[in-house]
């Protein structure tokens, strides 16, 4: 279990890989923390003992069972309208992780498309993008997203697209900058003069060499899309109830801050730890995949 | 660290230099009240909300008054007026020796007088007045008390005498101008502002003759009065009045906990026993004229069927979204009207749950296996309804045991209300708050053929009757109309009656002479902190 | 230098025109009327709507109010509130610097705590205290901060009663807006312990609005710190024989300062952002919190000249972070 006990044998770089970033410990925490919250979302249907949207109406306010009044049948209690804790955290860490997966993953294709055009074409079409990014970039990421959802409509699916709208800009510029930096290289004048097409030198040669710093972008993205959702939610924009989403539990508990401390910190700590463990992964990689910064 | 080492040295020169005035202040008396929103301007006239008239009401004075925690009509800048015979001519004797206040861009040099009256209304009356449009006119109390078609002519007899002649009779007349929308405002102030050419500043630092001056407004967060020393009437027991704005019901009532605040408007219902429970608390309440409902679209399919709209009312568990969402601070509602108000027909049944029997309705109906519908849920907490999104949670579940599957819609409020009155909804939540305590201003705006109900409903019996009742003088006959009214809405059942809820006012126990008014008025013009 | 300055200021002008435009669309594309906003269960008359729509010139096309705007915002008109009917310029001048307020006490409790602990960190690499710091550093940088106020209040206010629940000052005390900074105004106040209370009720927001940006400066300075005490000057110097704590502070800090001090200025729209939350929770009467209850009100014109405002200042701040690293750093001037 102890990550410093010798990793069995890999082949070759992804050993060397393992290596590098096991030497991170936080990083290792980071990925078991991640790997049990995607367990947990796998496996919610069969963890949780309700339904998250389930209301026992003889049981609103219940406290988790270690305090005077807790009942076995919700072991962290329940809420204002009787629906069990448990069940509501584990069904809201897989709706966690797929906004972080959804964000993440469409961001990162617009942005790399968008940052890899600017790079090869160039001139009017870099000018037009680079700008537009730095215009996003001059608001206020969580004031630019309130406005976005107030024009869509509050909902989850909308908070995601906002989500996604202001984290746009840091992958597009990534990918454009190393794809500059790779475009400037021996390798690729080389397979452009052997009449590589550009859409083929963009994908097939250019993108694989930057993978690595789009990578950490991504782990991190993850942690900055449940951050800004769950806030989104927290600010009744986001999910809407009876969505299990924990920002937006936390906009209805407030009420509750005298009565029910549980409603109010279970889902806070619940953010934490999930933002936690992705950033402690982000992290690692980036020491494992950028030597430079790795100390 | 530098900031706080000048400002306490700062703080000790001053010290020094005003050592008398820090303890002349040091025993003022300041009463905090914690209010839920800021007001649009300082001028009565101009606003339509609760939240603004009273944040107004401190600074001014009206020709008649409401009784201080009632309803009855009594003197205020007019000391008595004479009613023709005929109930045309009004006229109105002002009390002498009424001083406005005083600001740093204003000294009054004369008291209070007819011209100041004469100037009030026909601000809002007159499109020729300079000020009609300032601040963007739109004088909606005014118009909505029917003032511009009622008011024939308003003259100035003498310095202390005005008299209005109307085109028909009306009996509340003496009433209305009680409204805040009347509220009489300093012509000489006006005519220094337009000279000036800032006549907009008349509405933002206002000047009145009420019993608290107006020191400062910072945005969202403090209004500041000041005890008008010269006030014609009982001086203020406070010598400064703090309005404390949080949106966040929580946010006050920790405030109010912390004697940050005395007094706090509208706690959540999820707070009241913990504030019933602290030593140093006390609660006041008061049955709100109002009602909080779900409507049924008539005019769409499947609650086009009467058999339907029953079948919802036997399956929404009404006791558990009290317990839930207004926990005691609600009373099941059956009837559009609140049961304190006459004519309240007790004999309508109650709901009563019947799952089977809903089952069975829903199917000789053509419903057996339920229906898609979707269930509105308004964005805010009003005063009929603290949280209509947990409503419709609770509801939710409920239809869902009779196979009925409710998508539960939002939108942001204005946008809300325009649709539930176009129709677009099949179940909506919406409420209402009474104005003035007739039967007749529930029934009409909510339920008649000529409103856009929330329930899109028309049903020719009901609009008959209640019609009829508002053109009968006879208080036995409306009566009894209006009862009759009740029972056929309660066959027809376009809507689910969830509460009439209860207006709670905690305060620290420390303040003393506060009275809640019927109308939901906040007034601290009697009141004292210990 | 000159140049230099040029060139970036030639640059900013096409951002700005965007910013606008955005803003102005963003805006416009909300739905929702502020009038109807605010009327409640009563209603309007379509009448008295379409009046006030053409007062405020909603009834013209979107480009004609676009143009009428921008070339308002080049005279200095940034519009009038729906609701109050104040200009917008005023409401935002008079609330600014409570939002300033509340960042500069953020920026210096996280640069205060920070860079120390940053430094010692990196000098005591690998130690138990490094490891701790780094992992209270990720936690803080991963913190919801709506959440992490919340419980700030929960603990220190309610329960234990130390601090205030929220606002600038205690209610109680009248303090004449001349800096419009609570801290020092509160010393013209004619009342004993205004300034205490406003100190008091600055405590809470500025832990909460300055975890984030500690836990960034934190790690940022020791990481930044590794790297100049491997650089050759550092070795040298203490080759030489100059004490650890010397070359520490003396050779390797000053160095180090640089993208940390980069990052700082960086941060500024983020802190914006942080601040909108933080405003909010604590009910602090700022712009970040006037921006909120405007998109509940539908008050258009504030939103817009309000975004747009933040705009111009994180385009301004970003222009002196550029200018000072080109100060501080000749390779990159061109």
């Amino acid at each position: 279990m102890s990550p410093t006990t010798a990793p069995p044998p890999m082949p070759g770089r992804l050993a060397l890989f393992w290596r590098s970033y096991a030497e991170n410990r936080g990083a290792v925490v980071g990925l078991v923390l991640m790997a049990a919250l995607i367990v947990i979302s796998a496996l919610a249907d069969v963890l949780s003992l309700h339904s998250p949207i389930e209301q026992f109406r003889q049981h609103f306010l219940i406290p988790p069972i270690w305090q005077e009044g807790g009942l076995w049948d919700f072991p962290l209690g329940t809420d204002d309208v009787g629906r069990d804790m448990l069940s509501r955290l584990i069904h809201g860490a897989r709706l966690s992780i797929i906004i972080g997966f959804s964000v993440a993953s469409l961001a990162l294709i617009t942005g790399t498309t968008l940052g890899l055009l600017a790079a090869f074409a160039g001139g009017m079409v870099d000018i037009f993008i680079m700008r537009l990014m730095d215009i996003l970039l001059v608001f206020p990421s969580l004031l630019l997203a309130i406005v976005i959802v107030a024009i869509l409509g509050p909902g989850l699916f909308n908070a995601m697209l906002a989500v996604v709208v202001v984290t746009l800009p840091g992958y597009t510029r990534l990918a454009r900058a190393s794809a500059l930096a790779e475009l400037a290289r021996d390798y690729v004048t080389a397979s452009r003069s052997a009449g590589a097409k550009t859409f083929r030198l963009m994908f097939d040669t250019v993108l694989p060499n930057c993978a690595a710093p789009l990578i950490v972008q991504v782990s991190l993205g993850f942690a900055v899309a449940i951050l800004d959702a769950a806030a989104l939610g927290f600010l009744g924009l986001g999910a809407q109830p009876p969505t299990p989403e924990w920002g937006t539990m936390l906009s209805g508990a407030l009420q509750f801050y005298q009565r029910a401390w549980w409603v109010l910190a279970l889902p806070g700590f619940a953010i934490l730890f999930t933002v936690l463990a992705f950033n402690l992964v982000g992290d690692g990689l980036r020491d494992a995949l950028d030597p430079k910064l790795k100390r | 660290m530098t900031n706080k080492a000048i400002a306490t040295a700062c703080a000790v020169a001053l010290a020094a230099f005003a050592g008398s005035a820090i303890l002349s202040t040091a025993q003022a008396k300041t009463l905090v009240y914690c209010s839920e929103g800021s007001p649009e301007n300082f001028n009565p006239m101009l606003s339509y909300t609760g939240t603004s008239f009273d944040a107004q009401r401190p600074i001014y004075n009206q020709l008649t008054g409401f009784e201080y925690g009632g309803t009855a009509v009594v003197a205020n800048l007019a000391e008595k007026w004479d009613v023709s015979p005929d109930g045309l001519t009004f006229t109105f004797h002002l009390r002498k020796n009424v001083k406005f206040h005083t600001s740093k861009t204003f000294k009054p040099t004369r008291a209070f007088n007819a011209d100041d009256v004469i100037f009030s209304f026909e601000r809002q009356w007159k499109k020729e007045n300079p000020f009609f449009k300032v601040s963007g006119g739109g004088y909606d109390y005014f118009t909505d008390m029917d003032m511009p078609k009622l008011l024939k002519s308003l003259d100035k007899i003498d310095d202390h005498t005005v008299r209005f002649v109307l085109n028909e009779p009306n009996a509340p007349f003496v009433a209305n101008l009680a409204m805040d929308f009347a509220s009489i405002q300093s012509k000489e102030y006006a005519d220094q502002m337009l000279k000036a050419g800032k006549p907009e500043l008349i509405d933002q630092e206002p000047i009145g003759t009420g019993p608290f001056e107006f020191v400062q407004y910072v945005k969202d967060a403090t209004i500041r009065y000041k005890a008008f020393a010269a006030y014609f009437g009982t001086k203020p027991k406070v010598d400064t009045l703090v309005f404390s704005i949080s949106k966040d019901p929580a946010v006050r009532v920790a405030k109010l906990k912390a004697n940050e605040c005395q007094v706090a408007f509208g706690p959540r219902p999820a707070d009241l026993p913990d504030l019933k429970a602290d030593k140093n608390l006390t609660v006041l309440a008061q049955s709100g004229l109002n009602i909080g409902y779900i409507g049924m679209n008539t005019k769409k399919k499947p609650f086009d069927d009467v058999r339907v709209r029953k079948a919802m009312t036997m399956v929404i568990d009404q006791k558990s979204i009290l317990d839930a969402v207004y926990q005691g601070s609600g009373q099941p509602a059956k009837n559009l009207i609140p049961p304190t108000m006459w004519s309240y027909n007790d004999k309508v049944p109650a709901y009563k749950m019947d799952i089977a029997g809903a089952k069975k309705l829903l199917a000789e109906a053509g419903y057996p296996d339920g229906f898609e519908t979707d269930l509105w849920a308004m964005p805010v907490q009003r005063p009929y309804n603290p949280d209509a999104r947990r409503i419709a949670e609770l509801v939710q579940a409920d239809l869902a045991k009779i196979g009925v599957k409710a998508k539960i819609v939002s939108y942001e409020w204005g946008d809300y209300r325009k649709r539930v009155q176009a129709g677009e909804h099949q179940m909506a939540q919406l409420g209402w708050t009474g104005d003035n305590g007739d039967p007749d201003n529930f029934f009409v705006p909510l339920a008649a053929c000529s409103s856009k109900n929330a329930a899109q409903w028309c049903d020719k019996e009901f609009d008959d009757l209640v019609t009829k009742a508002v053109k009968s003088t006879n208080l036995a006959e409306r009566t009894k109309l209006y009862q009759q009214a009740q029972e056929v809405m309660n066959k027809q059942s376009p809507y689910f009656f969830i509460a009439h809820s209860l207006v709670h006012l905690p305060m620290r126990k420390t303040v003393t002479g506060y009275k809640m008014s019927p109308f939901g008025a906040h007034r601290f013009d009697a009141t004292d902190v210990k | 230098m000159l140049r230099f300055l040029f060139s970036r200021i030639l640059l900013i002008i096409p951002t700005f025109i965007g910013v606008t435009f955005l803003a102005f669309l963003l805006i416009h594309l909300v739905p929702g009327d502020p009038i109807e906003a605010r009327v409640g269960e009563h209603g309007i008359t379509e009448e008295r709507l379409a009046e006030l729509r053409h007062e405020f010139g909603y009834d013209q096309p979107l480009w004609k109010q676009f143009i009428d705007y921008e070339i308002g915002v080049l005279q200095g008109d940034f519009g009038v509130s729906v609701v109050t009917r104040e200009p917008v310029l005023k409401e935002f001048i008079t609330l600014f610097p409570a939002t300033i307020e509340l960042s500069l006490a953020a920026i210096l409790f996280a640069m205060l705590i920070g860079l120390p602990l940053g430094v010692i960190a990196a000098v005591k690499r690998g130690s138990a205290f490094d490891y701790g710091l780094m992992g209270i550093s990720v936690t803080g940088a991963s913190m919801p901060i709506f959440w992490w106020g919340l419980m700030m209040i929960l603990v220190f206010s309610v329960s234990l009663g130390i601090t205030p629940v929220s606002g600038r000052i205690s209610d109680v005390f009248f303090v004449e807006p001349w800096s419009g900074f609570m801290t020092v105004d509160c010393a013209w106040s004619e009342d004993e312990g205004a300034c205490a209370s406003a100190w008091s009720h600055l405590v809470l927001p500025t832990i909460v609005l300055g975890t984030i940006p500690l836990a960034i400066i934190a790690r940022m300075t020791r990481s930044s710190m590794l790297e100049v005490l491997n650089e050759d000057y550092v070795r040298t110097a203490r080759a030489k024989g100059l004490s650890g704590n010397r070359v520490v502070i003396v050779h390797a800090l000053r160095n180090a300062l640089i993208p940390v001090v980069t990052v700082i200025g960086l941060s500024v729209s983020g802190l914006l952002g942080g601040a909108i939350l933080t405003e909010t929770i604590f009910s602090w009467p700022g712009v970040g919190h006037w921006l909120v209850e405007s998109i509940a009100r539908r008050d258009y014109p504030v939103l817009q000249t309000g975004t747009l405002l933040i705009a111009v200042l994180v385009i301004l701040v970003n222009l002196g972070v550029d200018l000072l690293y080109g100060f501080l750093n000749p390779r990159i001037r061109r």
